[in-house]
């Protein structure tokens, strides 16, 4: 397998206008419980963390990010794009990775998964054969194909969800937590894979050293941003904090 | 589950999934109109031929769908020498196991998103009381895909409950599965939306993954 090789396909990244997530005065609740309150931050690095303790609206606030949650108040802009009025564009914008693979896989065999995304995009069949060839062979896929998805390991299916995120070409690939359901080898495969990738990403997770390269961290505290600036900062702070 | 498709690109694979599901119904009509045993088991022949030769799958590959019916062919066998005849017994079993083999051909030799797009096609005319074939052909697959993994769930459910003394594990185990495939629900609808299920296109069909 080979996990180093940087993509060259997907560095063709097309040209819009980026201007970056911004969010402004966001304010979540789910019923009458408000779990993020009053966040107004614009996201513009290439490699954004977003780490805090569990319950504090990290996974809440990730899903602000591509629409799968509409802010209660406030307004979230993928650029420029409002995420309630605008859903289809800023997913295309924006991919999601999630914490269970399995729950993200939805095809029966590996080849069918991958296709499932550029499908529903409406890219030609041929031009998705190219794409799906091309992901299968990076992440060492290749010689399952064919295989069901339930037969994978946990470091495989996580590769193969990201995969299957890669050949819809988004231009920014949001993370929640997608390494904390592997062992520390797996989890240390998939650091690399998100290490390289050409995309801008925003992973949030519990494994800090997987953020040290990181541009910016943003710490989550009870619905709000505690801290936020470069991980040699806000790294130390936060494991003071928690003690 | 083990996947029952074998890669290949014999004739068999190259013929189109529709045609191959046609050819299928066909032999079955076939097959239970006729009560001629020369017929009936050069059908037999025939599919075991296609399989083997044709399509050049291993012996396994016929079997697979045959093993867990074997029991039945038997006992169907026995009924008919009992209260029938043999001859009426052999056709049949025949007639069945010819059945069978060829259904574990098409299957062994058809992707399922080829088998489902086939499907989305004939369930097209529903498009015009509201219903979305693409829809259809999803479901089908997402079934496929969730129960060797609802399974697995419910395999571990049962161990931790046998790992912590359970010593009689039955309906015991419905609540915390249920539990788990309701939670992973939710995030399979979200991952659904974010792999652009709804959007696509009304008329659209499976993509053929094949190369
Ligand atoms: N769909 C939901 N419905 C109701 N409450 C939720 C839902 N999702 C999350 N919450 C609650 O919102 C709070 C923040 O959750 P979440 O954003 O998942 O935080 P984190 O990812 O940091 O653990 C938690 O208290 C959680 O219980
Ligand atoms: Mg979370």
């Amino acid at each position: 397998m080979r996990w180093g090789r940087r993509p060259a396909a997907l560095e063709e990244a097309p040209s819009v206008e980026r201007t970056g997530i911004e969010l402004r005065d966001v304010v979540h609740s789910y019923g009458d419980r408000t779990v993020l309150t009053g966040v107004s931050l614009t996201l513009t690095e290439r490699r954004v963390g977003v780490i805090g303790a569990n319950g504090s609206g990290k996974s809440t606030f990730a899903r602000l990010l591509n629409g799968l949650v509409l802010p209660t108040e406030g307004t979230v802009l993928v650029d420029g794009l409002d995420t309630a009025t605008r859903a289809r564009e800023v997913r295309r914008r924006v991919g999601f990775v999630f914490q269970d693979p399995d729950a993200q896989i939805v095809h029966p065999t590996v080849a069918e998964d991958l296709a499932f995304g550029p499908t529903n995009q409406g890219v030609p069949a041929d031009e998705i054969e190219r794409r799906v060839a091309d992901v299968l062979d990076r992440y060492g896929l290749a010689g399952h194909r064919d295989h069901p998805a339930h037969l994978l390991s946990g470091g495989q299916k996580q590769l193969l969800a990201i995969a299957g995120v890669l050949v819809m070409r988004p231009e920014r690939i949001v993370f929640d937590e997608p390494t904390t359901l592997l062992d520390l080898a797996n989890a240390r495969r998939v650091a690399r894979v998100i290490e390289e990738l050409p995309q801008d990403v925003v992973v949030v997770s519990h494994h800090l050293e997987l953020l040290d390269g990181f541009d910016r961290v943003l710490v989550f505290e009870d619905g709000r941003v505690a801290a936020d600036g470069p991980p040699a900062e806000t790294v130390p702070w936060y494991t003071a904090r928690m003690g | 589950m083990q996947s029952l498709y074998r890669p290949g690109n014999s004739l068999v694979h190259r013929v189109p999934a529709g045609l191959k599901l046609a050819l299928l119904a066909a032999l079955g009509v076939g097959l239970f109109l006729t009560g001629s045993l020369p017929v009936v088991a050069g059908a037999v022949v025939l599919v075991v031929a296609v399989g083997l030769l044709a399509a050049r799958l291993p012996w396994s590959a016929l079997l697979v769908q045959v093993r867990p019916v074997l029991i039945w062919l038997a006992v169907l066998l026995a009924f008919h020498v009992l209260v029938t005849d043999p001859r009426t017994g052999a056709v049949a079993v025949l007639r069945l196991l010819a059945l069978l083999v060829a259904a574990a051909v098409v299957t062994a030799t058809t992707r399922v998103t080829a088998l489902v797009a086939v499907v989305e096609r004939l369930a097209s005319p529903l498009r015009v009381v509201g219903v979305r074939p693409a829809r259809i052909g999803l479901v089908i697959a997402m079934t496929l895909r969730f129960i060797p993994l609802v399974a697995d769930r419910a395999a571990r459910v049962r161990e931790a409950q046998a790992a912590r003394g359970a010593s009689r594990v039955g309906l015991g185990i419905v609540v915390p599965l249920l539990v788990q495939v309701l939670r992973m629900a939710a995030t399979v609808g979200e991952a659904l939306d974010a792999r652009g299920a709804d959007d696509a296109p009304a008329r659209r069909r499976l993509a053929r993954a094949a190369s």
